[in-house]
């Protein structure tokens, strides 16, 4: 018999601590995949953020780094300019890269930082224990807006991609989701996209990935792979919203 | 080495670390040590190194905290504002025993207060400043040569021992020109050893971590006291202190970086006066030079502190004599330097004190 | 004929693999595996083409999919 797939080398082999249908698991492993397959492991540094993935630093059998909450864009930085033959990912959750490390994740891509910053988007703070997050929902409850996101008094949801691809230094952007097998298959795809252009130098690639928080949502993981279906992609449409090497919108 | 230069406090500091073998500078703009990313942004490249106008003082620390973790000698300088915002990152970086290097060149405060050299960010800078338990090495140079001879000994100090390490400047020491000598061969950066703990291009050995959590039950504790062995350490061995006039002496002035040297000034027209004063001058202030000032305190009658602040280092100089003499206290807080002839006037009211305190503070 | 290979010790009973099976070869286990979850369990072998979907979507690399050896001509 042959085995038809493997448990990349860039993920150690131990078991994850995410809740069930976490869909951190399904990232880590695509992102260790990629590792894999680019062949660039051995000289991988990966910046781990803080919420429920700052246990990333345990998984990658990469070297990593774990930092302050948001800031894992300008600790690529320094990696990526002190060591620029490394190949540097850095790994966020929405409110670490969309709240409070905006700024950060704002001005490296507007640098053109040659690194990948893998997103993941689950409109909900995941650790602290289901707080509103930039990308909550309008009407979606968490803890911290219990009668669900009120726009008079919360504000709407920020959709990186789509504000990021306004800037000339960020190369490829690109919104794929997890909450099926075919779009895991189409996210791993992005995601090798995204490293492959720091190998080739192009500048700052960033893959946001819609995921699943079941514990934080409350609800059954096959229920939020279908919220975000039926409530995430219509607010945040898939595709690819940068691509420094296609020709620009507009154009001929 | 050798040659005299005339260059600003700012500028030595800046040339100092990249001779001292930096090379990696980030930072972002503030009043007054903008001489420093001014000049280390065409530097940098000169010697090969990366320079990155950071879009905050938070970022920049950060950045310091990845380039840091390759084993890079690396700088940030800020002003008081500025290092207050980076004081999260100064306690990530101890957290996970990087040995970053930054410099305060404070001005007045607190919040926005002005652009003048003031002392008010003593205790921000000795007693951790951010959050955890912490130390810096601090440094107190007091001309622009010190500015220039100190980024080495933080290196050293720092890498030697894991600690984030520090220079307290002023915006008087930043901005005045002065010769300078630098005296110390210059590092050949390329020659440094990558530390054992880097992490980076990994051709075989076992993965390599940096970061500064443990959420395991008593394991954070451990991670702690390891550090805190290597901070007694720190106090036994690094203290420096420099001191003039003290064998005499009825009454020593205690002061550091600039306030050092209005007091060195006071001293000599109190001896012109007639007046028994000396002068003592912690050149480190984490560790600050407990023995060295306990035995200037068994010889004489009482300390006066000067500071631009409202008075910080004072309390270090009392738990440093056990309070064995009184320590009283020129205070001038808010960007001002005091005079000679000021000073002066507050060792004689001192010395008419006796064993009360007596705060000189306008 | 194609199978797969379901790691109790792994599986947190997330059925993501029930939804992601297109020939619906995977149910739920009703016995409690040691780590305290309902495992997914591998009910219908017989329609399993090993388009390893299941393991696409698992979050906890707890399948492991296998295939026959393609015929050499």
């Amino acid at each position: 018999m042959l085995q038809v797939n493997r448990r990349p080398k860039s993920l150690l082999d131990v078991k994850m601590h995410y809740c069930p249908g976490c869909g951190h698991g399904i990232v880590h492993r695509l992102v260790a995949e990629c590792l894999d397959e680019l062949e660039v492991a051995s000289r991988a540094v990966g910046v781990a953020p803080v919420g429920c993935s700052v246990f990333a630093d345990h998984y990658f059998a990469c070297d990593m780094i774990q930092g302050a909450h948001g800031r894992g864009p300008a600790i690529a930085t320094g990696i990526k300019r002190s060591k620029p033959e490394c190949i540097v990912f850095s790994y966020q959750g929405d409110g670490d890269l969309a709240s409070i490390g905006m700024a950060e994740t704002v001005h490296s891509a507007a640098r053109s930082e040659n690194i990948t910053v893998v997103f993941i988007n689950n409109s909900i703070y995941g650790m602290t224990g289901g707080q509103m997050a930039p990308t909550t929902l309008i009407g979606q409850p968490s803890t911290t807006s219990p009668k669900g996101r009120d726009v008079k008094v919360n504000g709407y949801p920020i959709r990186v991609c789509e504000l990021l691809s306004q800037l000339d230094g960020a190369r490829y952007l690109e919104r794929t989701s997890v909450h099926t097998a075919a779009h895991v298959i189409k996210t791993k795809k992005a995601l090798k996209k995204a490293f492959q252009n720091q190998i080739d130098g192009k500048g700052f690639s960033m893959v946001e990935v819609l995921s699943m928080c079941p514990t934080n949502l409350a609800i059954a993981p096959k229920d939020n792979a279908k919220f975000i279906a039926e409530k995430m992609l219509p607010v945040y449409p898939l595709g690819v919203y940068k691509d420094a090497d296609a020709p620009a919108a507009g154009g001929k | 080495m050798g040659e005299k230069l005339l260059m600003k406090g700012n500028d030595a500091m800046a040339e100092g670390a990249v001779r001292a073998g930096c090379r990696f500078f980030a930072g972002y703009p503030i009043t007054p040590q903008n001489e420093v990313p001014e000049y280390m942004s065409w530097r940098m490249p000169e010697v090969g190194g990366a320079f990155i106008q950071a879009e905050s003082e938070v970022a920049a620390i950060n950045m310091l905290f990845g380039a840091a973790a390759t084993g890079v000698r690396s700088m940030t300088s800020s002003s008081s504002p500025g290092i207050s915002l980076k004081q999260e990152g100064i306690s990530y970086c101890a957290g996970a025993d990087l040995p970053i290097f930054f410099a305060n060149v404070v001005r007045g405060g607190p919040g926005l207060g002005n652009i003048a050299g003031a002392q008010g960010d003593y205790f921000q800078s000795v007693r951790g400043g951010g959050h955890g338990d912490y130390r810096t090495f601090v440094m107190a140079p007091n001309s622009a040569e010190e500015m220039g001879n100190f980024p080495l000994k933080c290196y050293e100090v720092g890498e030697k021992y894991r600690v984030p390490s520090m220079i307290l400047s002023d915006g008087t020491i930043g901005q005045m020109m002065e010769p300078v000598e630098f005296k110390f061969e210059t590092v050949d950066a390329k020659k440094l050893p990558i530390p054992e703990w880097a992490i980076g291009a990994n051709p075989g050995r076992p993965r390599r971590m940096v970061g500064s959590y443990d959420l395991r039950e008593g394991e954070l504790e451990k991670m702690v006291l390891a550090r805190a062995k290597r901070y007694r350490e720190v106090e036994e061995k690094e203290a420096l202190w420099e001191g003039k006039m003290l064998d005499d002496a009825e009454i020593v002035l205690v002061s550091y970086g600039i306030a050092s040297r209005a007091s060195l000034a006071a001293m000599k027209l109190a001896r012109e006066q007639g007046l028994k004063v000396g002068w003592f001058r912690p050149i480190t202030l984490w560790p600050f030079p407990k023995k060295a000032l306990t035995d200037v305190a068994k010889r004489v009658k009482s300390l006066l502190a000067v500071e631009l602040s409202l008075g910080q280092m004072i309390d270090d100089v009392k738990l440093a004599i056990d309070c064995r003499v009184p320590v009283h206290l020129h205070a001038r807080p808010g960007g001002v330097l005091p005079t000679g002839e000021e000073i002066v006037e507050s060792v004689r009211k001192a010395l008419k004190a006796g064993s009360k305190e007596a705060a000189c503070c306008r | 004929m194609p199978e797969i290979k379901i790691d109790e010790m792994r599986c947190k009973g997330c059925e993501l693999c029930v939804t992601a099976c297109p020939k619906q070869c995977i149910g739920m286990s009703d016995v409690f595996s040691v780590t305290g979850y309902y495992p997914a369990k591998f009910s219908k072998p017989e329609a399993c083409t090993g388009c390893a979907l299941c393991a696409q979507i698992c979050p906890d690399l707890a399948i492991e999919v296998y295939k026959e050896e393609p015929v050499k001509k």
